[in-house]
């Protein structure tokens, strides 16, 4: 029941801010930051409980599930589940909810109640999108967080209506292919198995044929794709970023881009692992493009908001990645990545936006020699644009190390690729800093610091990144058994991922030595040494789809524990 | 004829006797509001006589005419709830009006018990006396402001139109008649069994000449040309009854047809459907964006959604009828919700519907913007409303039997559909121009403003936990296939 109060309070709290703000536009305001709490509350309640280590042991695959008849003549089930990796993005939503209104306190004038009714009802939709299991409940959340988020653009900025727009026909046509990949899925399922459902856990190991399997992946694929966005798809980024309102570009690129993500994550590999191993030719590639493009273009910029947009999409094509390298380490960079950078890109427009409403511009080459004037934001700024370049210390660091680490193990070209797109990421964040906050003050801007709501929000923000930073183990370990779990639902497509490193590479099973050594590399790294199981089952060739072993049982509910090989650690084997 | 048949047709002579005690009262005593209830209140009847004949017979043929099944019965209390609203929303605005008002209260249960018939006809005799009771009533209450230009010139186009598409209808039945001897639907079919050829000539060209004469009705491409014209012209709770009732029953008898008639069987007619289909989703879409008038974008919007259902229609089987009903009764509530929002705002000299009606509509009326959205969205298919579900289920019928290039277009030309609807949205959220003193806020009828909001929380309803809906359907629709 829990999981449905986490949608639950923010709707009401998205009718309760509408009615009462046209009363008073104050409690708006108050209900909203009130409902996230209240979620946010619910979600550390939900971690404590489960993270704790003597809960961890004999756990199933889901902390909190609930699942409930909705339209039972088509298979549609009201199926909420949370896991690890749902409990951090359900947290990060909270927090980030929490955040936007915050930070829109000044900056939101006019029609404030529909602005926060928009913005919770965006994140419920969003919340809902994390914990839905049933692939029917999944759309519709998806399809439920894109018209507030359209109306968001209202509160924007000089070319709002044709960003929304934009950003609006992208996603939904994007968002209609994922329905038709759906309801393929399900009637591949239906004919093959005699029931029909929208079950996440039923439709997982379905047995698709070749072709068609691509194009039920490629059609989840691309609604991820734009929602990450990845490059190819991400025209609608810059605009978008841009002209939202600072609550608005927080909630796109903070959560929203955590839902391609995580739906990359927990759809697209788990229900069609060759078809989407067969993918990672061309994915990861258009990864390192984005990450080198993002960083290019976002030097290129002179506006201060489409600097940090296109910087956003260098930082998800690390997430797209990570998830394409498909290992332990990759997985968990990937989604240390997706926390740390909803963190950081937050904070930067966040700032940005403050900065915008103080000066009036986002154009750099107004501005500079900012610090003498304000000294807090300064410094805090330079944090972050340092979190976001990669210093070790700060959580981007540690996400983007595991992605980069993870891609060597499969495809070294890629990771080296990679690795320039982090030099390039130091260049425009240092040169970003300097153009706004050193240097000299030519137009003699007088600006007020931060005020204390400001501060009191970067404070916890900074402190957030700085723990991500310093001591991600909380993190790893939540997310650490939900990708084990994804991993075992995908069947074993590491076995895929010699096809990178070379032919060279034996199929059999590796040295002992090899596992122990990769155990003490992985020892700090907590669960995910637990995960670390270089199993190559595949056949020797690693031709897509001929290998059954690596499908669930076609037909049964749910693989099973014995798609598992024998020698995979077991998590309760593990002291 | 027994009592029992009788019993049965009870629907139907109920409102054929209410139109008869109606036009009796107007020539003893004329008001506006006792007409108004009296109808109001035949049909209420007409719907509670819905829950009688099952306890008589269904299913059950009487005369070769007509067969009242759980089909024709689901259709029936569809249409009398519409028919409901319609008159809900048609007081307020004739209240307005000046001139005489009750006679198009008459015209009103015309129009409805024709399309009623149409839902339960087996038979051509019966399809064209229900088609022509209802065009007929159609003409003069389109041209019902008379003194209104646009009103009469859409009324004549509609007239001299829907004669022509009557004369293929029949041209088409005469046709099928020569060539097998009967007009009962389900002799037909097995005629056409037993014949061994089911492409003879003159079948085919009698059923292509039915199909211009349903299109036109339904406004399909190519048979669309009167649509937004008409739509623009009658008064805008007749242009919701024109969007609904009409279509609804037409359409109702179409799936009865070629259920009965196996579709499939005809390559060519499938195929001319689906082109059909194709064109309506991507003209009735495309041209939609052209427009600046409300009436006339919804309108074109009309002509998409049919083709929407045409896809559902030609997947067939019961997951195909289940779909079309649905969306059916979706586009239903959506049409008359947003009609319904067009008729609250027009004024006695003219409709509100350039698109600068509604500027800045949320700081006026924030409770009717809200339900104008909520019915743009499920137009457009957003989650939570009726449409959201609908388009779900027309698509999943679609990808069922693999009609992928319709599926597709289904796709793609609801996202082009976004962009009308949102705009539309859009304009209602802005800020209204600085010196607005001259458009005074029209007082809204109560009674019509009830049936808006009432039309929304079924839209909800229908978006959220449509289960109810879908069980009444699959246990009337379905027996159909």
């Amino acid at each position: 029941m829990i999981l449905v109060w986490l949608i639950i309070v923010p709707s009401i709290g998205a009718i309760l801010a509408g009615l009462l703000g046209r009363w008073d536009a104050r409690w708006s305001r108050r209900v909203s930051i009130v409902a996230m709490a209240i979620n946010l509350a619910l979600v550390l309640y939900l971690w404590l409980r489960y993270f704790s280590p003597s809960a961890l042991a004999g756990q199933g695959p889901w902390l909190v599930e609930l699942e409930q008849p909705w339209i039972p003549q088509l298979g549609i089930s009201f199926h909420l589940a949370m896991d690890g990796l749902s409990l951090l993005l359900t947290a990060l939503t909270a927090f980030l909810g929490i955040a936007s209104v915050v930070a829109s306190w000044n900056e939101i004038r006019e029609r404030v109640a529909f602005f926060h009714f928009n913005l919770l009802w965006a994140l419920a939709g969003i919340t809902g999108v994390f914990l839905a299991l049933d692939l029917f409940l999944f759309y519709f959340f998806w399809e439920m967080m894109l018209v507030p988020s359209y109306f968001l653009f209202l509160w924007g900025h000089e070319r709002r209506i044709y960003a929304a727009v934009k950003f609006f026909v992208f996603t939904q046509v994007s968002g209609l292919l994922m329905l038709l990949a759906i309801l393929g899925l399900y009637f591949v399922h239906g004919q093959s198995t005699g029931s029909y459902t929208f079950d996440y856990m039923q439709l997982l190991g379905t047995p698709v044929g070749g072709t068609l399997a691509t194009w039920l992946m490629l059609g989840f694929f691309i609604a991820f794709a734009v929602k990450l966005p990845m490059v190819g798809v991400h025209t609608w980024l810059p605009d978008a970023y841009t002209q939202a309102p600072t609550a608005g570009t927080v909630l796109l690129a903070g959560l929203m881009a955590k839902t391609g993500g995580y739906g990359l994550l927990r759809f697209v590999v788990p229900l069609f692992p060759n078809a989407a191993l067969d993918f990672a030719v061309f994915a990861l590639p258009l990864a390192v493009a984005g990450i080198l493009y993002g960083a290019l273009l976002a030097y290129a910029q002179t506006d201060i908001k489409r600097l940090v947009a296109y910087s956003s999409l260098g930082h998800m094509g690390f997430v797209l990645l990570g998830i394409f390298a498909w290992n332990d380490l990759a997985l968990q960079g990937a989604v240390v990545t997706m926390i740390a950078h909803g963190i950081t890109t937050g904070a930067l427009f966040i700032l940005v936006g403050a900065l915008q409403e103080r000066v009036h511009t986002r154009e750099m080459g107004r501005l500079g020699g900012l610090w003498e004037t304000m000294p807090r934001m300064g410094g805090v700024t330079l944090l972050f644009a340092l979190a976001a370049l990669g210093l070790p210390g700060l959580g981007n660091f540690v996400g983007e190390f595991l992605v980069l680490v993870g891609t060597f193990q499969t495809n070294i070209a890629m990771a080296v690729a990679a690795s320039a797109g982090v030099v390039a990421a130091a260049i425009y964040a240092l040169w970003f800093i300097q153009r706004t906050f050193q240097g000299p003050n030519p137009l003699g801007w007088r600006l007020p610091d931060f005020s204390a709501r400001e501060g009191a929000l970067m404070a916890v923000m900074v402190a957030i990144i700085a723990w991500l930073g310093l001591y991600p183990q909380p993190v790893l370990d939540a997310a650490g058994q939900s990708l084990a779990n994804l991993q075992r639902y995908a069947g074993q497509p590491r076995a895929e991922t010699s096809r990178y490193v070379g032919a060279g590479v034996p199929a059999g099973p590796p040295p002992e030595a090899e596992v122990a050594a990769l155990k003490d590399q992985g020892a700090n790294m907590g669960r995910a040494k637990l995960l670390l199981s270089r199993t190559t089952l595949g056949s020797k060739d690693g031709s897509a789809g001929a290998s059954p072993s690596r499908f669930g049982p076609a037909g049964t509910p749910a693989p099973t524990q014995s798609v598992v090989p024998p020698r995979t650690p077991s998590r309760g084997g593990e002291p | 004829m027994t009592l029992d048949d009788l019993l049965v047709l009870l629907p139907f002579l109920v409102l054929a006797a209410a139109t008869v005690v109606v036009m009796l009262a107007i020539a003893v005593y004329r008001h506006h509001l006792l007409t108004a209830a009296l109808t109001a209140v035949s049909l209420v009847l007409a719907f509670g006589s819905l829950f009688v004949v099952p306890s008589v017979a269904s299913p059950r043929q009487v005369t070769p005419l007509f067969v009242v099944d759980g089909y024709a019965l689901f259709f029936l209390g569809l249409l009398f709830a519409a028919s409901f609203a319609v008159i809900l929303l048609s007081y307020g605005y004739l209240e307005k009006q000046e001139g005489n008002r009750e006679e198009y209260y008459l015209l009103l249960l015309l129009a409805t018990l024709g399309s009623a018939v149409l839902v339960a006809s087996t038979h051509f005799a019966s399809f064209f006396l229900g088609l022509e009771t209802l065009s007929v009533s159609l003409y003069a209450l389109i041209a019902y402001p008379r003194l209104r230009e646009n009103s009469t010139e859409a009324g004549v186009k509609y007239l001299v139109l829907a004669g022509a598409s009557s004369a293929f209808l029949l041209f088409g039945m005469a046709l099928i008649y020569a060539q097998l001897g009967t007009m009962e639907f389900s002799r037909i079919a097995s005629a056409q069994a037993a014949d061994g050829n089911p492409h003879s000539p003159l079948v085919l060209s009698g059923s292509a000449m039915l199909i211009v004469g349903i299109g036109f009705k339904l406004a399909v491409v190519p048979f669309h040309m009167w649509t937004p014209d008409v739509y623009e012209g009658a008064p805008a709770p007749v242009t919701a009854f024109v969007a609904t009732l009409s279509k609804g029953g037409v359409f109702a008898l179409l799936l009865r047809y070629f259920t009965q008639v196996d579709l499939r069987s005809y390559s060519s007619l499938f195929v001319a459907i689906g082109v059909i289909a194709f064109a309506s989703m991507l003209a009735g879409n495309l041209l939609a964006l052209l427009q600046n008038n409300v009436k006339r974008l919804l309108a074109y919007s009309s002509i998409a959604h049919l083709g929407y259902l045409l896809v559902a229609f030609m997947a067939g089987g019961p997951l195909g009828a289940t779909a079309v009903a649905f969306y059916l009764v979706a586009y239903f509530v959506t049409s008359l919700g947003a009609f319904g929002v067009v008729t609250l705002l027009s004024g006695p000299d003219r409709d509100a519907d350039s698109l600068e009606d509604y500027r800045g509509l949320v700081w006026r009326q924030p409770w009717l913007a809200g339900v104008f959205t909520a019915m743009l969205l499920s137009l457009a298919g957003i989650p939570l409303t009726a449409g959201f579900v609908g388009k779900f289920y027309l698509l999943a019928a679609g990808v069922g039997p693999g009609l992928w290039l319709l599926v597709i277009t289904l796709v793609v030309t609801s996202a082009i559909g976004l962009f009308y609807y949102l705009r539309v949205v859009t304009i209602m959220y802005m800020r209204p121009a600085e010196e607005e003193g001259a458009t005074a806020v029209p007082t809204l009828s109560r009674v019509g403003s009830l049936a808006v909001v009432a039309l929304a929380l079924v839209l909800v309803w229908l978006g959220v936990y449509p289960t109810q809906v879908i069980q009444m359907i699959q246990a009337t629709v379905a027996g159909l296939v």
